[in-house]
């Protein structure tokens, strides 16, 4: 049975529930927000933000060797794990981080993998997050593997797969796509669109009117959605896992935010973008709409506020303990996990560096 | 626009000597001088626009030939590279940017079955060149997908020319000839390397690709090296030279078309070859160098070819890397293992 054209079209406009001026839309006040779940997210932006600048800090004092940071894309990434269940899968990127921990995965496990120490920190199985991925839209297809798996097994799982307005451009979001809704797969395929794939501006990716319009192609309905808005997130993205569950196959919700800060801290923005456009977002921040909102509703005070910047406050602590310990990863390890059983070649190997380390021992000793 | 698929003729500018200048800014300069006498190269690929390249090796390119010239595509590997084969089709002279080693595996398929064959498939009535480059390897501590050293699987792919240059000159003369090159160029350039500076001839007439060259001359071993290995085997024949030992120093340069005949006679004067690479040695282009100097100079060889490779393992993660890259200690330990007691 073929869906309605018009049921598989993005709403005109982006999806928005609360206003950057942190009152209710029209759109909102019909949707009625949850007050717990408000609260609850309110919690993880804050975290989610103080883990973001966190970790620009460390960068800056070489603790860590890179940081992709999704500061001004928190709603975003603490949507997309709130409104996942314990069965469901998480599928991010590079930028992905906050998600990550604010799926329950320990900070200080996420960055290992910036730290340099190896090239994943989490077990995957634990909290049911993928490795966060960097070769673009490569984990989409992963992401529906899994979800095809879960069919096949009749299993309720639902997953969410992450990837930027830049990686939509790549053939493997179309095939992600396409694979999905040929096999109807519990996948809700969430873009976040900050405007910037590094340089090069969304316009140079594509000329549709929107990202969410490229579901209608595969058959896939497509939603478009404040990205700075949490209560709109929460709801749109909340629907696609219930309907995801449901089995009526995949969905397509884009996000429009914004990158605030350059790509990483390798890159200089300003060789590309103007402050003046970087300053229009900040009045759109995720944080303060929210804030103002539960202020607003008497759910949230001065008290309160405080308990959670300390909540958030004692994690960065142990994200900065986490990485200011320095543990030598062992060279052994080298050899480790590339296949099942090591093959002779790699005990050759291995034997041929504990050999030079030894030797090198002996000289140090020796002088 | 005209466009022209010859070599370029030679440059008729005013002399502009010698400049000391970084490989990335040698690069900059050679895709800048070739621009200006062939307008139909373009430039194109990820972030390589206004922003000057991740690298900034594309940088002013876009401000000073315009974006028609220099331009950012949508982010697609296989679509960069597909689209390349067509210009090329089409009289263009497309120099693309693979943004880092690994992000060039989606244009795998393009690369292999199109860009390496349209000549022999189309019996010389087409052919693509096009000039791959594809910032590579390990040594500034990248995280994973970013150090790969990836020249066996193009090495390996009848139709492709494979150069890597360890020097700034090289840089501008190999890019030169590489844009000049009726055939695809997959163009390897050692990113560790993008900040040592050299004397840079620019009006040297352009270089010829296929062509290795004897950087240090020595006369009790050959080290045979590329790309980003090259100046650790310098280093390493400096400190051998303390020791009292005399090692020669090959820079292959050219890895397809292969020079047997410089890398051969330097091997033979000798009789003792070292290959050096940062590749996983297994089935390597490495690899193929010391089966070629085996077969070649078996009789004038006083031990077997040894290599000095990465081992067979994915790139290790920042931390751990200098166990996977060659090192002179590593050299050394293995020049000394070229049966010396037989001398
Ligand atoms: C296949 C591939 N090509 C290129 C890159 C290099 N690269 C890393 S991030 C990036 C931009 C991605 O932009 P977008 O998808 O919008 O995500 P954002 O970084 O904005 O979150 C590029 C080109 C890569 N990681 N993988
Ligand atoms: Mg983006």
């Amino acid at each position: 049975m073929h869906r309605g054209i018009d049921s598989l079209l993005p709403s005109e406009e982006p999806v928005q529930h609360l206003g950057a001026d942190g009152r209710l839309t029209p759109l909102g006040e019909s949707a009625k927000p949850d007050d717990e779940a408000l609260l609850e997210g309110y919690a993880a932006l804050v975290a989610a933000r103080r883990l973001n600048d966190q970790a620009y800090a460390l960068v800056r004092q070489g603790r860590l060797a890179v940081y992709p940071s999704s500061h001004g894309q928190e709603a975003c990434q603490v949507a997309a794990s709130l409104v996942l269940g314990r069965q469901d899968w998480l599928f991010p990127t590079y930028r992905d981080s906050a998600a990550v921990v604010a799926r329950g995965v320990d900070p200080v496990e996420v960055l290992v993998l910036l730290k340099g120490d190896w090239h994943a920190g989490y077990d995957p199985r634990e909290h049911q997050v993928a490795p966060q991925a960097t070769p673009l839209a490569t984990q989409l297809l992963h992401a529906v593997g899994v979800a095809h798996a879960a069919t096949l097994r009749g299993e309720d799982t639902v997953v969410m797969a992450l990837c930027g307005d830049g990686a939509t451009s790549e053939g493997d979001f179309h095939e992600a796509l396409n694979f999905a809704a040929v096999f109807k797969s519990p996948v809700v395929f969430f873009v976040q669109n900050n405007e910037y794939a590094i340089s090069v501006p969304l316009a140079r990716q594509s000329v549709a009117p929107s990202l969410a319009h490229k579901g209608i192609g595969y058959g896939i309905p497509g939603e478009r959605v404040d990205g700075n808005d949490l209560a709109a997130l929460l709801s749109v993205l909340g629907d696609a896992v219930t309907r995801a569950r449901d089995g009526e196959g995949p969905q397509l919700v884009e996000a429009h935010t914004y990158r605030m800060q350059a790509h990483t801290n390798a890159d200089d923005a300003t060789r590309y973008r103007n402050d003046a456009d970087v300053q229009a977002w900040v009045h759109r921040d995720p944080l303060t709409r929210v804030e103002t909102y539960l202020r607003g509703r008497g759910l949230l005070d001065d008290a309160k506020a405080a308990d959670l910047a300390e909540a958030a406050e004692v994690v960065a602590a142990r994200v900065r303990d986490g990485l200011n310990t320095d543990v030598e990863p062992d060279h052994r390890k080298l050899f480790d996990h590339v296949y099942a059983r090591r093959t002779p070649q790699l005990e050759e190997q291995a034997a041929l560096v504990a050999d030079e380390l030894s030797r090198e021992t002996a000289t140090e000793d020796a002088r | 626009m005209t466009a022209t698929i010859q070599a370029p003729a030679p440059t008729t500018t005013p002399a502009r000597g010698v400049e000391t200048l970084t490989m990335a800014q040698a690069l900059n300069r050679a895709l800048r001088d070739s621009m200006a006498q062939d307008e139909s190269v373009l430039v194109f690929g990820e972030d390589v626009g206004p922003l000057g390249g991740v690298f900034r090796i594309t940088d002013g390119l876009t401000a000073e030939f315009g974006d028609q010239r220099c331009f950012d595509t949508p982010l697609a590997e296989a679509g960069i590279m597909g689209f390349a084969v067509g210009l090329a089709m089409n009289g263009m002279r497309p120099v693309v940017e693979m943004q880092f080693d690994a992000f060039a595996y989606p244009a795998f398929e393009q690369v292999v079955s199109h860009v390496a064959k349209l000549r022999n498939r189309t019996r010389g009535a087409l052919s693509a060149p096009i000039v791959i480059r594809i910032p590579y390897a390990g040594g500034i501590g990248g995280v994973e997908h970013h150090c790969d050293s990836s020249e066996a699987y193009y090495a390996h792919t009848p139709g492709l020319h494979v150069v890597s240059p360890s020097t700034p000159a090289d840089a501008y003369a190999l890019l030169r000839a590489a844009i000049a090159s009726p055939d695809p160029v997959v163009f390897l350039e050692p990113k560790k390397l993008y900040w040592a500076k050299g004397q840079v001839e620019l009006d040297a007439p352009a270089g010829e690709i296929g062509t290795a060259r004897v950087v240090r001359e020595g006369t009790d071993a050959t080290l045979i090296a590329y790309g980003p290995s090259v100046p650790t085997a310098l280093e390493a024949a400096e400190v051998a030279a303390t020791e009292g030992r005399s090692l020669q120093v090959v820079d292959v340069r050219s890895i397809v078309p292969f020079d047997d005949e410089t890398v051969c006679a330097a091997v033979r004067s000798t009789g003792r070859a070292v290959v050096i690479a940062e590749a996983s040695g297994f089935t390597s282009v490495a690899s193929e160098i010391a089966a070629r100097v085996t077969e070649r100079c078996f009789h004038h060889l006083a031990a077997p070819v040894r290599r000095v490779t990465g081992f067979d393992i994915p790139f290790p993660p920042p931390k751990l890397e200098h166990f996977q890259l060659p090192s002179v200690d590593r050299i050394l330990d293995t020049v000394d293992e070229l049966n010396w007691e037989d001398a």
